[in-house]
């Protein structure tokens, strides 16, 4: 078994859990969301291996390096910390309805990394550019972060559905509204993961400002990808401070999340395809 | 200026609305400069956008707009923004640090969002000295608060979280400071010494020294104070043809004299007083490194030289030269040698660069290396600001967690003697993460509650 076929099971298993945690949304049977949770866990497990598995491949190739150098990888990294972050809170704030938008996520960034004609999921070697201890600290702090922003994403959209669903007037049988969590509780939830995102995202950018230092003998160039990651970063501030000192909560903190998660959308994607700059390793 | 406008000026730089605006203002505008090509030359603008655009955009700076008026501008009403806003809340919050938090009646605790009844059976001293006992065993230093009947115990935690939130804001003015010490432009402007600060490239070729490079804006020459020579430059590949390092061996010397030789590759500087020079481009020469020897080792020659030149090699009664090239990119992979002992039909051939060719000749066997010559693309900076960047960094990660994660919290137990045994009455309060106290407030009450 080599590690593309891991990488294959674990969609699957993500395929799978979105659709139970569908079910759970539109059933309101508990059961189905354990099976959606069990099957999450399963598709992390794999993908795991897989990850484990391609780092391993990359030695026997006589290339090694941690797989986290092109686009491919990058989307295979962003899927695991989506799915390992929504599990987490899960875990913690017993709460599983969410799951249906993030592991339709998780699925729709593995199936793009696997079937896009644009990506290319060969292992190869790693540019001069690339070979850095700081690799993994400013990869793995930023998709901690970016992971973080999408669930908020998912949080600020549940939100609005559930709000809908409120309002609306009462019909015979239970609505949706009574198996989604209370709107304070979610607007809680996605301010608690804006807070974590924006610290794993400040502690991305400082790593990768160290590294560009490093490499380049500047911290901060202002190409595309930095700037982005600065505008990403001030959108978050303004929602921070909107909520602390304004008092802005619920719908406008919805909104904001999804906002945000467009902006991490474009620093990650959007910057890459659309416009070019340093970060130019990330477009293969 | 008059007091009352004064004020209104300083509040409005004290208050959070003009910050939000300026954060989207800062925002937006930051990605104009990722859509429109940045530092081109003036008619690369007029071609594309036209010459009405064009000059629009030089009026607004946006060739280079991170570093125009109006962004600079922005910054700057950011910073002092952050300024005038924390100078206005830092004292507030000192005040609220030193004074006595704990002090508090009954009825307020009664009032608190966090609060839980209980009855126990012990006597009021031996509860109380309970109660003691276990806050200052979870860590709460208890201070005992006088009230006209029973006792009451009062302990806060992490009331300096209460500054996270104004290290983060210092901490961006750190690194604002630390990109002011470290800029070129102030070094020129305000030092008045370009050496200070400076960013700087030199394309050096291999075998040749310098002793300046030039700036990255403007192209003046920045003189370094030593001399740097490049020893060799190459490049190594992987198999399937992607490069794999860059490599410059480099000598820096004192008047003439070397002290210290260096390899530098990407991601690996070399840092000699002050100035870090980086591994960021290189440029194949013009001419080739040939090293030409008789297999019996009776004679030898180097020579530097050119594509489709006849070379007579005297000693050797030897004549050769390049006749043709084949590149990848602008690297020659495989060169067409002609070569002659003025014996018989010249010998013509193909050479790879960097492997030795045997040529079979009627005077004898010779040996041929023929190497391609590179030009080293060094980027040079010196930054004396960096360190100040990166202790900003720092403290504002620091700041962040503590920001986010601690939080000002207060307990307090209040026993009251009954006819049988004691009122217990807890209560508690946290600045922040309330849930999270809550869950940690019940536990502490249940552990009190066991004990006491």
């Amino acid at each position: 078994m080599d590690s593309s076929q891991l990488f294959g099971i674990a969609m699957i298993a993500y395929l799978l859990a979105a659709a139970f945690y569908l079910g759970l949304f539109l059933f309101k049977t508990e059961r189905i969301g354990l099976i959606g949770t069990l099957l999450t866990l399963a598709g992390i497990c794999a993908q795991t291996a897989a990850i484990g598995l391609r780092w391993h491949e990359s030695y026997q190739m006589g290339i090694g390096h941690v797989p986290l150098t092109n686009m491919y990888e990058s989307l295979v990294f962003f899927s695991w910390c989506t799915a390992c972050f929504y599990l987490a809170l899960e875990y913690r704030f017993k709460t599983r309805v969410m799951g249906v938008f993030v592991m339709a996520c998780v699925t729709a960034a593995m199936a793009y990394a696997s079937f896009s004609d644009r990506i290319d999921s060969k292992i190869s070697p790693l540019i001069p550019a690339l070979q850095s201890d700081w690799l993994i600290a400013h990869v793995v702090t930023c998709f901690i972060g970016y992971a973080a922003f999408a669930v908020a994403g998912a949080l600020g959209l549940l939100y609005l559905i559930r709000q809908a669903a409120g309002n609306r007037p009462e019909r015979s049988g239970p609505s949706l509204a009574d198996t989604l969590p209370s709107l304070r509780v979610i607007d809680d939830l996605t301010h608690k993961t804006i807070v974590f995102g924006f610290i794993w995202l400040s502690a991305g950018i400082v790593t990768g400002a160290v590294w560009a230092n490093e490499a380049w003998g500047t911290y901060w160039s202002w190409d595309p990808k930095e700037t982005w990651s600065i505008i990403t970063w001030f959108l978050y501030a303004m929602t921070l401070h909107a909520r602390f000192t304004r008092g802005w909560q619920g719908q406008r903190i919805a909104w904001l999340a999804m906002l945000g998660f467009v902006a991490v959308f474009f620093t990650y994607f959007g910057v890459n395809f659309l416009l070019s700059g340093l970060h130019s390793y990330g477009s293969v | 200026m008059t007091t009352a406008k004064k004020n209104a000026l300083f509040s409005l730089f004290a208050s959070v609305q003009l910050a939000l605006l300026l954060l989207f203002l800062l925002a937006s505008t930051a990605i104009i400069g990722t859509i429109i090509p940045q530092n081109n030359p003036a008619a690369f603008y007029v071609e594309r956008y036209g010459f009405k655009t064009a000059r629009f955009f030089q009026l607004l700076d946006i060739q280079d707009m991170y570093n125009s008026w109006w962004f600079l501008g922005l910054l700057t009403l950011f910073a002092v923004n952050l300024i005038v806003c924390s100078a206005e809340r830092i004292p507030q919050v000192i005040r609220l640090v030193r004074r006595n938090n704990l002090t508090v009646t009954p009825e307020q605790l009664a009032k608190f969002p966090l609060r839980s009844e209980r009855h126990h059976s012990g006597n009021l001293a031996a509860v109380a000295a309970q109660a003691a006992l276990v806050l200052k065993r979870h860590g709460w230093r208890a201070q005992a608060i006088p009230t006209e009947s029973g006792q009451m115990y009062g302990a806060e935690k992490g009331k300096w979280s209460r500054f996270g939130v104004y290290l983060v804001h210092c901490s961006i003015l750190v690194i604002l400071a630390g990109t002011l010490l470290g800029s070129s432009a102030v070094a020129q402007k305000i030092f008045r010494d370009p050496l200070y600060a400076f960013k700087g490239s030199i394309m050096l070729p291999e075998e040749e020294a310098t002793d300046h490079v030039l700036a990255s804006k403007g192209g003046e020459r920045l003189d370094l104070g030593f001399t740097l020579r490049c020893d060799d430059f190459a490049i190594e590949y992987y198999g399937n043809g992607m490069p794999k390092t860059y490599r410059s061996k480099v000598t820096v010397l004192e008047h003439g004299a070397p002290v210290q030789s260096a390899e530098i590759e990407v991601n690996r500087p070399l840092t000699y007083k002050g100035i870090t020079f980086y591994q960021s481009n290189y440029q194949p020469l013009q001419d080739y490194q040939v090293v030409l020897k008789k297999q019996d080792k009776s004679a030898e020659t180097t020579a530097r030289i050119p594509v489709a030149t006849q070379i007579d090699w005297l000693e050797g009664g030897i004549s050769y030269g390049i006749i043709n090239l084949e590149r990848q990119g602008e690297v020659t992979r495989r060169l067409k040698i002609w070569f002659t002992d003025n014996q018989g039909e010249p010998s013509v051939f193909w050479v790879h660069v960097g492997q030795e060719a045997a040529i079979e000749r009627p005077s004898g066997t010779y040996l041929l290396t023929i190497q391609q010559r590179y030009a080293t693309g060094l980027q040079a900076a010196k930054d004396p600001g960096v360190w100040l960047v990166y202790s900003g960094c720092l403290l504002m990660l620091a700041g962040l967690y503590i920001a986010f994660f601690l939080s000002h919290r207060k307990v307090y137990v209040f026993i009251q003697p009954q006819a049988t045994g004691c009122h217990l009455l807890f209560a508690g309060d946290a600045n922040k993460n309330r849930v999270g106290f809550e869950k940690y407030f019940i536990k502490l009450i249940n552990k009190l509650e066991n004990k006491g």
